[in-house]
């Protein structure tokens, strides 16, 4: 066999996949966007920047969606690096497996029925009325950003152990007794050697996180109750109920040129971090 | 112990014992080691000297017994604040700095900080002392083994410790390499005027090397001396063994003769051999005797035993022969013939019986394990 036979056996079929699952939909959408809402709904032909020029009228969504992904992705980062530390780092080794278990156990459950239990913890007569009962006042908790946010740590925070811990526990031990050998605290070790060194992982999980963030529909559909919704939200919105076709391309298409933007904003600011350490030296 | 006696003593291991669960891994080590002294535990792996190094460097505490450094005792000081460097077995270089950045991390930990010239130049130094001047900028991975190893030992030195703690550091080298590397790292020894101390498996880089040798097994000291005076005198048959190659043969003893004693073999010759430990006529004993103390002759000498054997198998070194031989009461017996010697033995051959001349004196008389 050729070499070049050998490569496209290997791409061929991933590449019809991409193209036909994601580039031609893409095209579409990219074509509705620049087209009008037909009077009865759908799509009529034109071409026109109408759309885009409407997307302020959508605002809230954006605004949602551009502060609970990045602060979503950041709760759930503070969350996983302990947990991450600590199963990589000070669980007893015999213990470990299982314990990875039970971070994926979730998993075998759907989200939505994991959803409706966070329905019924934060609804009022969930936590608010512990709380309540307890003279703390009476707070509302569902249909919340808060609630949006605590949805989103607790789904997503597999997907941001998992790198990190893989970061950390391929991290060589002997690195820290050389650190602690020539002088550093633990603490500071821990800055200088472990924190530097499981930055992939970080990277990883919170690319993963974020990505999946800014197209997420179902956590704000149930725990913001319709009051606070993201892009995603709004998209179905546009589509299945106004049928505004042409409206929700507009937006479906922005939301990819938002997302790409800061993820490379952030790709460009973990690798200046790298070659800041390269020039100056760490600390 | 004759070299910590002299000088200051620098660090002291008393009845330290190391236990991991059930398994003792030091066994009441008691050793004192002088200041500016290159000491090497030698020993096989798993035979404690990995422990004894790391008990001193801080990863691990001892169980009972105590350590001291400069007179302190630093049992409870944890690795961050003790005056000891390590130069680790596999490097441990940090991957995500430079080469400078890794020699100078040590003097970056200092309170109240260094001022950033002041650890620049104190790393450059470092860096030109292992002839590594240029490689500042490097990052580790574009480094060679040898390379790493000597950033390594910048990193250590460059802290100027009172111990510098060698963990097998030359393991991963080829063996050029790591015979340049012993010399220089001995070269080094004498002009920083550092302690080192060495933990190896490596008999021939602990004899080259070292200032004393503390030999170690089944968790214990075995035996500590000068590099001569575990290969002429070694203290049991552990070390005999372990320390060059030895002829170990059992005998009884049927006289005493001052420092000497007349043994009397499995074949019933008698030889005279050193008795370092007082013995008495009919006392059961092991006699070493290395290769090279014995000779081999085409007929007997007057005033030796006559041991015939026959050999069983001759080794070219280049300027020694190994002969083989085996003799039907005392088995195998190695001598090492100079080839200077082998040319008196003309037309020897496997299967052809030769004379083992065992000159008075020869061979000595060990200790109990």
């Amino acid at each position: 066999m050729t070499k070049a036979r050998a490569r496209w056996l290997l791409l061929g079929p991933a590449g019809l996949w991409y193209a036909a699952l994601l580039v031609l939909p893409l095209a579409v959408v990219l074509v509705y966007s620049l087209g009008e809402r037909a009077p009865a709904g759908g799509y009529a032909p034109a071409l026109t920047l109408a759309q885009y020029a409407n997307l302020g009228s959508r605002w809230t969504a954006f605004q949602n969606t551009l502060v609970l992904a990045p602060v979503g992705t950041l709760a759930a980062l503070l969350i996983a690096y302990p947990l991450a530390y600590f199963l990589a780092v000070k669980s007893n080794p015999r213990w470990r497996t299982a314990l990875l278990v039970l971070v994926i156990v979730p998993f075998w459950t759907s989200i939505l029925i994991r959803s409706y239990a966070w329905i019924f913890l934060l609804g009022g007569r969930g936590i608010p009325a512990l709380l309540a009962d307890l003279g703390l006042g009476d707070i509302r908790l569902i249909n919340t950003p808060f609630a949006v946010l605590v949805g989103i740590v607790y789904g997503y925070l597999p997907l941001m152990v998992f790198p990190i811990y893989v970061s950390l526990e391929r991290l060589d031990k002997r690195l820290l007794e050389a650190s602690s050998d020539l002088g550093a605290p633990p603490w500071r070790s821990f800055l200088q050697v472990t924190l530097p060194l499981s930055l992939p992982g970080v990277a990883t999980g919170s690319m993963l996180v974020f990505i999946l963030l800014m197209g997420e529909y179902l956590i704000p559909q149930m725990l913001g109750g319709g009051k606070v919704f993201f892009v995603g939200n709004a998209l179905v919105d546009l589509f299945l109920q106004s049928r505004n076709w042409a409206f929700g391309s507009a937006m479906a298409v922005t939301l990819v040129a938002v997302m790409l933007v800061t993820v490379t904003l952030y790709m460009r600011f973990l690798s200046r971090i790298g070659a800041a350490r390269d020039d100056v030296g760490l600390m | 112990m004759a070299y910590a006696e002299q000088g200051e003593v620098i660090a002291e291991f008393v009845d330290t014992t190391k236990r991991f669960g059930k398994v003792l891994a030091a066994d009441r080590l008691n050793l004192r080691i002088g200041k500016g002294e290159f000491l090497s535990f030698l020993g096989p792996s798993g035979c404690g000297k990995t422990t004894a190094l790391r008990m001193l460097a801080g990863f691990e505490a001892p169980t009972e017994g105590r350590i001291l450094i400069d007179g302190q005792d630093i049992g409870a000081e944890p690795a961050h604040r003790r005056p000891v460097n390590m130069v680790f077995q596999h490097y441990a270089l940090f991957p995500h700095m430079t080469v400078a950045e890794n020699v100078g991390y040590g003097l970056r930990q200092r309170r109240p900080k260094l001022a950033k010239d002041d650890i620049a130049a104190r790393v450059a130094r470092a860096l030109d002392t292992v002839r590594l001047g240029d490689f500042g900028p490097r990052r580790i991975w574009e480094m060679s083994g040898g390379q790493q190893q000597r950033v390594a030992l910048a990193r250590a030195i460059v802290n100027e410790p009172k111990i510098l703690l060698l963990d097998e550091p030359m393991a991963a080298l080829d063996a050029k390499l790591r015979a340049e590397m012993q010399m220089e790292l001995l070269s080094l020894q004498r002009k920083l005027g550092i302690t080192f101390i060495l933990v190896t498996h490596d008999q021939q880089e602990a004899l080259s090397m070292s200032d004393r040798i503390c030999i170690m097994g089944k968790s214990r000291i075995a035996q500590i001396g000068t590099p001569r005076e575990l290969y002429d005198r070694p203290a049991n048959r552990y070390v005999a063994d372990f320390v060059g190659r030895a002829n170990i043969l059992p005998g009884t003893v049927t006289r005493n003769i001052g420092e000497h004693a007349l043994v009397r073999l499995a074949s019933n010759h008698d030889v005279v051999v050193e008795a370092p430990r007082p013995v008495n006529p009919g006392d059961k004993v092991d006699i070493a005797i290395r290769p090279e103390g014995l000779r081999l002759g085409a007929s007997a000498e007057p005033g030796l035993p006559d041991i015939t054997a026959t050999v069983a198998r001759m080794t070219f070194l280049g300027e020694h022969v190994e002969y083989l031989l085996r003799h039907p009461d005392l088995g195998e017996l190695q001598v090492m013939v100079p080839r200077q010697a082998e040319r008196a033995l003309p037309g020897v051959d496997v299967g052809t019986q030769l004379h083992i001349l065992w000159d008075q004196g020869n061979g000595l008389i060990l200790g109990q394990d």
